[in-house]
This record gives C-alpha cells, structure tokens and sequence, in this order.
C-alpha cells in the first residue's frame, strides 16, 4: 500500500519536472491580490500587465526576447504571497518580481527576495518597504507619510485641527495610522481619538458612534483599502456623522465608489493624479504618459482606470527599462539597472532612483486631493 | 447612556441575524441529531442567490423566492447526500458537512465570484433618529421578519399535523416510525426548512452587511454558538441565545475593545458548554451522545 | 531483536520511500511541499492517536500547532532566545495549556467536544489576529532562521531530513505504544467509555494524557514549519486548518498509523496539483472529502484493508 502510494507520487514528481524552461524568453513574475478584499488594488493590476505584456511583446519583445509573465493570485493573504514567491524564484525561475499589491504581503515576502538575489518592485503604500533600503526591494507608489502629509496640509488649510482615526487593522492601515499620528503634529493637528476594525469586519457602526459621541472630533480620516473604507463610509452616512469624512489612497478607484454608492459623495480622498489625468494642467508634466495610460485602460477593458492599475504599468516599463539600459536579463544586472533609473516618465509620476533610495517618486507630482461629487472625481483646488 | 442605547439597539440587529442562523442548527439536529457545519453556507448561498438574480435583472420579490428556492434544494441535497453515506459516525458526519460547506463555497467562487457584494435596502435608506443613534428601516424589517419566523415556526410545530409528526420523530424516532411517520420526509423537509430560514436571513444581511462567497464560516459559528447557548435542540433558545451574543458583542465592542467583538460568541459558549452543558434552556435531550 | 522494538515491514518501508524520494525532487518546489508533508504527517499521527485510539474529536489542533509555533517564533525572533530552546518552552507552555483544559473539554461528548475544541481554536486564532504588536497581526511575521547547536538550517535537504527523521520516530514510538498497556487501555476507552470506567481505568486521566501528547506533536511540527517557511501567520492556527488536519487523519483512516501519513500527504499536494484549475479549487477539494465521507468513511487505508483482507500487521 505505502509501496503503491510512494511510486505514484515518485511518478508525479518526475513527469511534471519535464514542464519548466524554454530559452530566448524574460521570464518575469506578478504577485497580485486579484480578488478577495483587495481585488480593488489587485484585478486593475493584473489586468494591466498582461495587457502591455502583450503590447510589448506584439511589438517584437524587449530587445527581441519575448516576455513570459508568470503571475499568481493571492487573494490578498500573505501566507499565499510566500509561497508564490518561492514558487517563482524556484520553481519558475523569474529574472524579476512584480507585487505584491498589498503591504502586509510585500512585508512577508521581502526576506526571500532578498535571500535569492531576485529584484522586487512592490506595488504597495507602506513607508517601512523601502525603508530602511533592502537592497532587491523597490517600489514607485506613493507612501503612506506622503499621502498623509498630504491630508494634514489640506486639514490644516481648512482650520481643522482635531483629527480622528478610523483605521484597518490590515498592513497598510496600520503602517498609515503609524505614518500620519508621526506627521499630524508639525501641522498642529491633535488625533482626539483612535479607532480600528477588522480585516473582515462588516460593521463598523460601534467604532463610529464613539467618535460621533466625541465632541472634540472635527474630522475624521481612515486609512484603509478595499471593503473596509466602504462600510466605514456607509455607516458614517446612516449615522448621520457632520464631520468631513477622509479618505487614503488606498481607495482611489471607481470601485469604491460602486461598493459605498451614494454615501460616497462629499468623501474627500488623497490620490495619485492617474485617475484624473484627463483634468490635470497641461504644465503638469505626468500628464502625457498618464493620460496615454488611462485613455488605453478604458478603451481595451471598458471601465474606468484606478490608480492601481499605475502601479503595475510603472513596475513593469521600469524593468524592461532596466533590461534595455543593462542589455542583460541577469536578476543581478536588473536590479542595478532600476537603482539607477534616472527621470523615468511613470503613471505615478517621475523616478528617480538611487542606492539610497529605492523609491525615487518625486514629491510633488505624486499625489492630488479629489472630492468625491455626484459619483466621480473633483481636483480640489 | 445615549451611547448605551446605540449600542443595544445596534447588538439586537446583529442577535436577530444569529438567532435565524442558529434556529436553522436547532430544527436540523433536533430531527437528525447532525450538526450541520454547513448551516452558514447557507446562509451565503440566500444572499449571493439573491444578488447574482436582481443583477440579472429580475425583480426584487422574483429574486428573492428563487434564492430562496435554491437554497432549500441545497438543503435538501445535503440530506440526501448524509442519506447515501455507508456510516454515520458523529465524526464522519461533521466532516461531511464540513465538506459541504467546503463545497458550496468553491461553488459560490465559480458560480459567483469571490468580490464583495451589497444590494440596496428593501426599504429605502431611511432611519429613525433614537436614543441618540440612529436604527435603519432595514433593522427594523430584520427585527420584525425574525419575530414572524420565529412566531410561524411556533404554530407549525404545534398546531401542524406535519410539524407534529416532526417533533414527534424528535423525541423517538422508532415510535414516530411505528406510528406510521414517514422519516426520511420529515428529515428532508426538515432540512429544506432550515435551509430556507438561512437564506432568509442572508437575504435580509446583505444589504447592512454585504456579502461574499466566505461570509458564512464566522456567521455559522456565531450562529452556532447561539444555538448552543439556548440548549442546541430548543429553536426558541437560539433566538434568546443570538440576541444575547448579539447585544454582549456590540457590548464588549462599545466599551472594552472592538477587536475582541468577535472572540465574545465563543468564550460564551465555552462558558455555557462547561458549566450549563444544556443551555441555559437546558432539558434532557441535550444529553444526547 | 527487530521484533521487539517493533521495527516492522511498514516502518522499514516508509523509512526506505523517505530516502528514496529525494533523488526525484527536482528544486527546493517539490521538498517544500515534502517538508510540508512531513510536518502535517507528524500533527495527524499525533491527532490520530487523540481520535483514532482515544475517540476524542478536535477541531482545534491546527489552532493548537499555530499557537505553539507563535510562542516559539515569538521567543525566538522578539526576544533572541535559540530556537531550539523556545521551541523547548513552546512545547512545555503547550503542555500546561492542553492538561488545563483538557479537565472539563475532554468531559463533554461528541458534538459538544467538537464545538468545545472548535471554540478554544477560534478564541486562540482572534488572539493571535488581535496582538499585533506582538504577533504582527493578520499580515503575519517574518521567522529568524533555525539553528540547532550552532548549526543553521538553511538547505531544504537538511530540513527534510529532520522532519523525515522526527516523523519515522514519532510513529516508531506509537506503534510501541499502542502494542502496549496503555495503548489497550485507550482501546478499550473507544470502545465504552463507560466499561472502562466500571473495570477501574481512570478515564479521564488516560484522555488528558494522549491529549496533551497530541498537542505537544502540534507544537512541535507547528514550531517547525514556521522556522522552515521563514514566516508564520493566524492562517496557521485558523479554524480550516483545523478542519484540514482531521479531514487528513479521516481521509487517510482513522486508528491507523500510516493512514495519517497517507491522508497528510495526499492532501498536502492535491491543492498544487490543483493550481490549474485555481478557480475550481475550493470545489474540487470540497467534493473530495463528500466523496470520501459517502463511499469510504473508514478512510483511504481501510479500502487497502477490504480489498486485501488483511490488516497492517502493526495495527492487528
């Protein structure tokens, strides 16, 4: 019996070992949260790559080798994002990863990069990615600190100095709730008061009441992506809370404003200028390529673009950058040839990279204030 | 005290909701002696139904009575399926319905997806102003459906030749046999029956909630443990059971901490198991083995 | 001599597919799934003896094993403590944790011992979600490499071995138990509690002790794995882990021994197997173990059993 069982798996084990390699192609790797609580970030993404990985390759590939995009879905669970990581470093062998897409998951991951010398351009918020600089870890998306000094200017500009907290308890909430209690004082904002929820939480109504029992409250911010912010949203409106209402980054896509439907309106959210390229000033000079991005997003899959989706076109062009500039697909070359992108033209604005900053994202292209009005976006001005 | 209130009132919708998940657990092991993992699937299975129907476009009373149809089909299915099985080991039974659970979720994720979903409130998105909170008209109908189902399934175990027969095969299932019962009908509706309470109340969740494929493990578990609370095999000791987790939850979330709200169903029920193994409506059959 | 230490034609055969098996591993894919293999084996053997022999459900142990890792890794990694030596706290921390409970949990029956198991499993995963600060919460946290006597683990062939070793020993030593007294004292417990009571078996003395064992086992495979994979999450001690660890002692055949080892691996892989057809994995698993339960609820090792009428000579 034990005989029987062992052979067939010996069996298994060496037919599948046929499968792996074929030359002349880049073998690049996509660790995306597609679905599940954080699809909002994770489908864009994924959608996005294998679009232009297509366009790339339709287009005679990079330097005449073909891209092969070997890309895992996690569904938002960092457990699974481990395992896909190591099932491309050695089961695929990848010359480079792109993801996770969520902060907890690239948090998880990044000891195995690091370990196998494969380059990582993450695709998530947090601060403590790039920093302190691991030397095979990137990412070009907006942090957190910038996002939330963004947030504290505009409260201050609007005299609004008592702030309170409605945070997720997942990576990218907490590290933001880190980020913005750091900055709050150098704009004179006091946080009066901190509330968390849950992951999977589907009711945040008893968070809510205290703060709206909360007199000192004078507006109310929540970092978080996906369902959370959602609920978060509904609840304040059945409340009937009167205190401006903020929102991350982490919300940036129409999809949010599906899930909150009209609760949705009068939110006010700090965002990458993607989703608003067609109304950003022509001086602005991410415009052309974000523009192209998101005219090309909407005309091929026929919904709006979320800023998301940005992320995955950046990581992506800044590798085949990287190949271009190193005529090399070696992971060690890769990794040099994106430390030292210089005015790299992304979605989310412009890089610059370098052995001590492995972000590069210039500060003032990279984020804008929108409001939330009749179901769409508004530059705030 | 205003806050109090907001926090009663707030735990009361939440305890109705566990209360139909938990009396869905009462009727089927009353009449079978299974429990049946499945139950929060269940529940899952009314609400996604009832979503993916009105986005196909069919009216909202429509959707709803399909939903409500598949679900009890699934129910049914269920017992054919523990009908079918060589051996009935309490083991072997919870991990068959845990299978089915297992099951229904990786349907729902192929038949459905895996997002999340909301559909808009049955009643308007209006609220009362009370005690310094506010209850939406949606609560209330959860409120008051449950009070009809729960009152409905009063009568029909007392007054209905069939629900008789049912409570009749409950206490002894050979006498019930010899008095001429047919069994295996009483157990198959009783699952269709418990099925259908299920989806009544994922339908009536979705719209303060939403819902998704997964939504039913935690809501089964809480469910569970309300049913244990209230005595397992008491359908009216489940309610008091979901209105008491309910209210303890929103609670503990209020004043100690929200992030322990959800650990409160199963300390109570430990609680319960060790020291009031019948429930707090305790009676013999809770003996059972 | 063999014969008395119960050295076996089984044991022999599953040490020799253990040394075979890693000349057909192609890269460090196939021994992590091995690896995982292994440890699940080392928990089933350890949850069969508590279901199998004693007739005692848990729905817990995955939240048992997560619970025991996380001190380990908590130990070993927040507060430089070797890992050998957490791992040595975990284990005796555990131990204490299972012999407290294990009084009034192991008095309930069937259904209710289900629940009960199920509950204290949910309330330890929500703890391990809730501390973030010291358990990186729901996301996780990253696991300091394992070493023992000075000497780092940091080939997947060294990890094999070790887990290959410990779990031949673990059901070396139960096959000797259950041949023994006590093993025909929990026998007997299975059969009638209330006979072995009425004979003067201190029931509930007995159960305690193979529950605390089969804790213990969890602890020590849950510890590895998060030392091995480098990354431990509540994902581990969640309420379908649990669910997965008894469908694995189950589907491989309750109070057999190697059924453990053969529903461990079976359903260890199958979910790689299944990454093709990554939307209908849920289902596909879920359908297995309905079929399993409707047509061999005795489990894999049993249809082995009807087929050739003859038992594992170790379990006769």
């Amino acid at each position: 019996m034990l005989k029987k069982i062992g052979l067939s798996i010996l069996a298994f084990l060496f037919v599948s070992s046929f499968m792996i390699l074929s030359a002349g192609t880049i073998r690049i790797g996509a660790i995306v949260s597609a679905t599940g609580p954080a699809s909002f970030l994770g489908d864009p993404e994924l959608k996005t790559l294998q679009h232009y990985v297509k366009k790339i390759n339709d287009a005679g590939g990079v330097d005449g080798q073909k891209i092969k995009l070997i890309a895992y879905d996690t569904s938002g669970s960092p457990k699974k994002a481990v395992t896909f990581v190591k099932r491309l470093i050695s089961q695929d062998k990848v010359v480079a990863i792109i993801g996770p897409s969520t902060t907890g998951e690239t948090m998880a991951v990044i000891k195995f990069v690091q370990r196998a010398k494969i380059p990582l351009i993450s695709m998530a918020g947090a601060v403590a990615i790039i920093k302190p600089v691991k030397k095979y870890v990137f990412k070009m998306v907006a942090t957190d600190r910038m996002a939330c000094k963004r947030i504290m200017q505009d409260l201050k500009k609007r005299k609004l100095t008592n702030l309170a907290l409605i945070s997720g308890s997942g990576g990218f909430g907490r590290s933001m709730r880190k980020q913005c209690k750091v900055v709050a004082p150098s704009y004179g904002i006091k946080i009066v008061a901190d509330e968390t929820y849950g992951k999977k939480d589907t009711d945040m109504t008893t968070q809510l009441l205290k703060i709206k029992n909360n007199k000192k409250v004078q507006a109310v911010l929540n970092p978080g992506f996906g369902q959370g912010p959602a609920i978060v949203t509904k609840n304040y409106r059945q409340l009937k809370i009167k205190q401006p209402l903020y929102q991350s980054h982490g919300v940036a896509s129409k999809k949010f404003i599906e899930m909150a439907g009209k609760a949705a309106n009068g939110v006010r959210l700090v965002s990458p200028p993607v989703i608003v390229a067609d109304k950003l000033p022509d001086s602005n000079p991410i415009k052309k390529v974000a523009l192209a991005y998101k005219n090309e997003y909407e005309k091929t899959f026929h919904t709006q673009v979320a800023s998301f989706g940005g992320h995955a076109y950046d990581s992506l062009y800044a590798i085949v950058t990287a190949i271009k500039a190193e005529k090399s697909t070696n992971p060690q070359k890769i990794r040099d040839g994106i430390e030292n992108l210089k005015n790299f033209q992304g979605v989310d604005g412009i890089v610059n990279m370098s052995p001590t900053d492995h972000l590069g994202l210039d500060t003032k292209t990279g984020m804008v204030m929108l409001d939330i009005k009749n179901g769409d976006w508004v530059i705030v001005k | 005290m205003s806050e109090f209130f907001g926090f009663l009132l707030s735990g009361v919708t939440v305890g109705f909701i566990y209360a139909l998940v938990g009396i869905g657990f009462t009727v089927i092991y009353n009449s079978s002696g299974i429990i049946n993992f499945s139950q929060g699937e269940f529940v899952m299975a009314g609400g996604m139904s009832t979503v993916f129907l009105l986005k196909a476009g069919l009216p909202l009373g429509v959707s709803f009575i399909l939903a409500i149809m598949i679900t009890s089909m699934i129910g049914i299915v269920l017992y054919k399926l523990i009908s079918f099985s060589k051996e009935s080991s309490q083991i072997s039974l919870i991990i068959l319905t845990l299978g089915f659970a297992i099951f229904l979720r990786g349907l729902a994720e192929v038949v459905f997806d895996k997002e999340l979903h909301t559909i808009p409130s049955f009643v308007g998105d209006g609220s009362f102003d009370m005690f310094g909170t506010t209850l939406t008209y949606q609560s209330i109908l959860i409120m008051i459906v449950s009070i009809v189902i729960v009152t409905l399934l009063y009568f029909f175990f007392k007054k209905t030749k069939t629900g008789q027969a049912m409570m009749a095969a409950s206490i002894n299932v050979d006498a019930a046999r010899l008095m001429g019962i047919n069994i295996k009908k009483i157990l198959m509706i009783n699952f269709a029956l418990s099925a259908t309470i299920a989806a009544i109340g994922g339908i009536l969740l979705t719209p303060i909630t939403s819902t998704n494929y997964e939504v039913g493990i935690m809501l089964g578990l809480k469910g569970f443990a309300a049913a244990i609370i209230g005595g397992l095999s008491n359908p009216f000791g489940a309610v008091v059971g979901g209105l008491v987790l309910g209210i303890l939850e929103s609670l503990i979330a209020g004043y100690v901490s929200s992030e322990y709200k959800d650990a409160v169903a199963f300390v109570v029920m430990l609680g319960i198991l060790f020291f009031m193994p019948g429930g707090i409506f305790g009676n013999t059959k809770a003996q059972r083995v | 001599m063999l014969k008395r230490y119960n050295i076996n034609r089984d044991i022999l055969t599953l040490s020799a597919i253990l040394i075979v098996a890693p000349f057909f591993f192609q890269n460090d894919f196939y021994y992590e799934i091995a690896i995982v293999s292994l440890l699940n084996a080392l928990i089933c053997v350890g949850l069969n003896m508590l279901m199998g022999y004693a007739g005692q459900v848990s729905l817990g142990h995955g939240a048992f094993a997560g619970l025991g890792g996380y001190i380990a890794v908590i130990l070993g990694s927040r507060y430089g403590i070797s890992p050998l030596f957490s791992i040595f706290i975990a284990i005796v921390t555990m131990a204490i944790f299972a012999f407290l409970i294990s009084k009034p949990i192991l008095r309930l029956k069937g259904h209710y011992l289900a629940m009960a198991t199920l509950g204290v499993g949910i309330i330890i995963s929500i703890v391990l979600n809730v501390e973030d600060e010291l358990t990186g919460g729901s996301d996780g946290m990253s696991v300091d490499s394992f070493t023992m006597f000075g000497y780092e683990f940091t080939d997947s062939l060294q990890w094999y071995i070790l887990c290959a070793f410990l779990l031949v020993l673990t059901i070396w030593m139960f096959t000797n138990l259950i041949d023994s007294p006590f093993g025909r004292v929990l026998k007997s417990i299975e059969g009638s509690e209330k006979a072995a009571n009425s004979v003067g078996i201190n029931v509930s003395h007995y159960k305690s002790i193979v529950f605390v064992i089969s804790v213990v086992i969890a602890t020590i495979a849950g510890s590895l794995y998060a030392f091995f994979s480098g990354f431990i999450s509540p994902i581990e001690a969640s309420f379908s882990h649990s669910i997965e660890l008894v469908v694995m002692v189950v589907l491989g055949g309750l109070g057999r021994i190697y059924g453990a080892f053969i529903g461990a691996v079976i359903l260890t892989i199958l979910p790689q197997l299944l990454t093709s057809f990554e939307d209908y994995q849920t289902l596909i698993y879920g359908s297995i173990i309905i079929f399993v339960m409707i047509f061999m609820p005795k489990g894999i090792a049993s249809v082995y059993e009807d087929v050739k009428g003859r038992v594992f000579a170790s379990n006769k």
